[in-house]
């Protein structure tokens, strides 16, 4: 519930970022650099975080950064899902030789160490929002494919979908129409848990400054920025890293939340 | 046992030949070879000439098939970057991977197991309570900004710590401090399942009913067994680890093959890369053969149902 209620305010507070933000997120006043936040002496509320070092208002940097991170959480999911889905549908529905290839995809899969993979591709293609989705898109579906598959498994022999045989149902029909719809609650779970993971990766991959290029507000990039003012400005890593921290939390709440009402059982 | 360890061996082995050729193929198609080793400032012809010296002309299967032949004979390429064979860039510097990964790891076992118990043994109770809350919180927590958070406290704030550097065993503190907390979360979650199950079971109601010490029953009879998938999973977690030094090891200025891993990255040094994605690769691979081979022994039912599931 409060995993859901905060990743609302977060999902409002993005899509409102226009009519929220005083400032715009990439233009600053070289006059006005590095301001202190409110709570600091010689802070004040028109720029109520402060200012970056280029003199960039952070509170309008920090909201068009959620829609960063929720473009890369949403994104990242969907790609991953669908690939992790349709082989884990297909692996557990046909079983035999099918199953036993796409299990060998997920043991390759699983042995590519997605940091370094993700850094690797990432630097090689050119860092934008768009290829760190895709490439995270194609590497983290191995969570998806395997859940997937495993419960397909326990569903194929079930009777509802022994009657859709016998009706003549067509095999699509059948994955797509009977089984599918059975496996989503553990589909929404893992969503959950690949979007967190995906943004914790983002944020790191923009950290490295491999990931997001400036100006764009990425909060790993705005810790990356950051980071050289360190030991002066410490607020200008802090706040950024509340919010993912904040932002991870609360889906992770979420999901968990979701897997206690739709499968109380393995709540421990 | 026999067999079933050849069959697995043989798997990790045809595992590792595909994770070669995907690494080979993914980064040479994604970036022009010649173009990375050339540099910024390079001519077209120097372009071309480096790519008819080097072969890069070549088909990609026969350029895969003389990579793979030089990486069985120990013979990595050489950096682009640092102009020094790879192989010894990277046995100069897997020490201070490895080294900070088992000690995070077992710091990390320390913390959650013992934390894993407290909660099990009063499901529900406050002390379960303020344990799955860490874990949640700890598992949310950017790794990198933990460390720079960490920083600030410790070295600016409080100045106990030193922020960087690997000259003394002090100069880890921190380091191991946060990659511990990368892995605590999924054992202490491991922990209490299992102890919660086992605490559950029809033996400890036994031990417990003739009379014996709790303690006993608790770290004698009970842990024994709650902590067997803690083993398995901590083999993977080690993986993670590793993997995870890349951007602790950036931040602390721990000259591993984790920082070896960014800096060939941000310098497109291709045979550096590659060889460094495939030795995590491999690392990952027998750490989870290492894991799987362990569970069969301790478990033989494994043995029988076979590697499919």
């Amino acid at each position: 519930m409060i995993g859901g209620g905060l990743l609302l305010l977060i999902c409002l507070a993005a899509l409102a970022a226009p009519l929220l933000a005083t400032h715009n997120p990439y233009l600053g006043e070289l006059s006005d650099r590095l301001i202190t936040p409110f709570w600091n002496s010689g802070g004040s509320m028109t720029h109520p975080l402060g200012t970056d070092s280029l003199g960039r208002d952070y509170l309008s940097r920090l909201l068009y950064g959620a829609r960063i991170s929720l473009i890369i959480g949403l994104g990242t999911a969907a790609i991953s899902g669908i690939i992790g889905l349709t082989l884990g549908l297909v692996a557990g529905y046909f079983g035999g030789r099918v199953d036993m290839i796409i299990t060998y995809l997920i043991s390759v899969r699983l042995s590519l160490p997605t940091i370094v993979v993700s850094l690797a591709v990432v630097q090689l293609l050119g860092g934008s929002l768009n290829v760190v989705i895709m490439v995270l898109g194609f590497i983290l579906w191995d969570r998806f494919a395997i859940v997937t598959r495993s419960a397909t498994q326990q569903i194929r022999s079930q009777d509802f979908v022994k009657s859709a045989q016998a009706v003549g149902c067509s095999t699509m029909r059948i994955i797509f129409k009977e089984i599918a719809p059975n496996v989503m609650n553990q589909f929404i779970v893992i969503a959950t848990l690949e979007a967190a993971h995906a943004i914790l990766l983002e944020a790191a991959l923009s950290f490295l400054g491999v990931g997001v290029q400036p100006p764009t507000p990425s909060w790993g990039l705005m810790i990356n920025q950051g980071k050289t003012l360190l030991f002066f400005k410490p607020w200008l890593v802090t706040i950024p890293g509340v919010a993912l921290f904040v932002l991870v939390l609360s889906i992770n709440l979420l999901g968990d939340g979701v897997r206690d009402v739709t499968a109380p059982e393995q709540r421990n | 046992m026999v067999m079933y360890a050849l069959k697995r061996i043989f798997l990790a082995l045809l595992v590792a030949l595909t994770v070669s050729i995907l690494t080979f193929t993914i980064l040479n198609m994604t970036t022009d070879p010649a173009v990375a080793m050339a540099g910024d400032t390079a001519t077209d012809f120097e372009i071309e000439s480096i790519t008819i010296a080097y072969g890069f002309d070549q088909p990609m299967p026969y350029q895969y098939v003389q990579w793979l032949g030089n990486a069985l004979q120990g013979d990595l390429g050489t950096s682009y970057y640092f102009r020094t064979p790879v192989t010894a860039l990277i046995s100069g510097r897997i020490s201070i991977t490895l080294w900070l990964g088992l000690v995070s790891m077992a710091v990390g076992i320390l913390i959650a197991v013992p934390l894993g118990v407290i909660a099990a043994i009063r499901p529900n109770s406050i002390w379960d309570r303020i344990c799955l809350t860490l874990a949640v919180s700890a598992q949310a927590l950017p790794s990198f900004w933990f460390a720079l958070m960490l920083i600030v406290l410790l070295s600016v704030t409080f100045p106990i710590l030193p922020s960087s550097g690997t000259d003394t065993w002090v100069h880890f503190i921190m380091p191991v401090f946060v990659l511990a907390t990368r892995v605590m979360p999924a054992i202490m979650r491991l922990t209490r399942t299992g102890m919660l199950d086992v605490l559950a079971s029809d033996y400890i109601r036994t031990a417990r009913a003739k009379g014996l010490k709790p303690q006993n029953v608790l770290f004698k009879h009970a842990l024994r067994n709650a902590v067997v998938p803690v083993v398995s999973v901590s083999s993977v977690q080690l993986g993670h680890l590793l993997t995870g030094s890349i951007v602790i090891e950036t931040i602390f200025a721990l000259h591993g093959v984790g920082f070896l891993a960014y800096e060939s990255t941000v310098r497109n040094d291709l045979p550096t890369m590659q060889a460094l994605v495939l030795l995590f690769s491999c690392i990952f691979i027998i750490a989870t053969l290492v894991a799987d081979l362990a569970n069969a022994w301790l478990d033989p039912r494994i043995r029988v149902v076979g590697i499919d599931n």
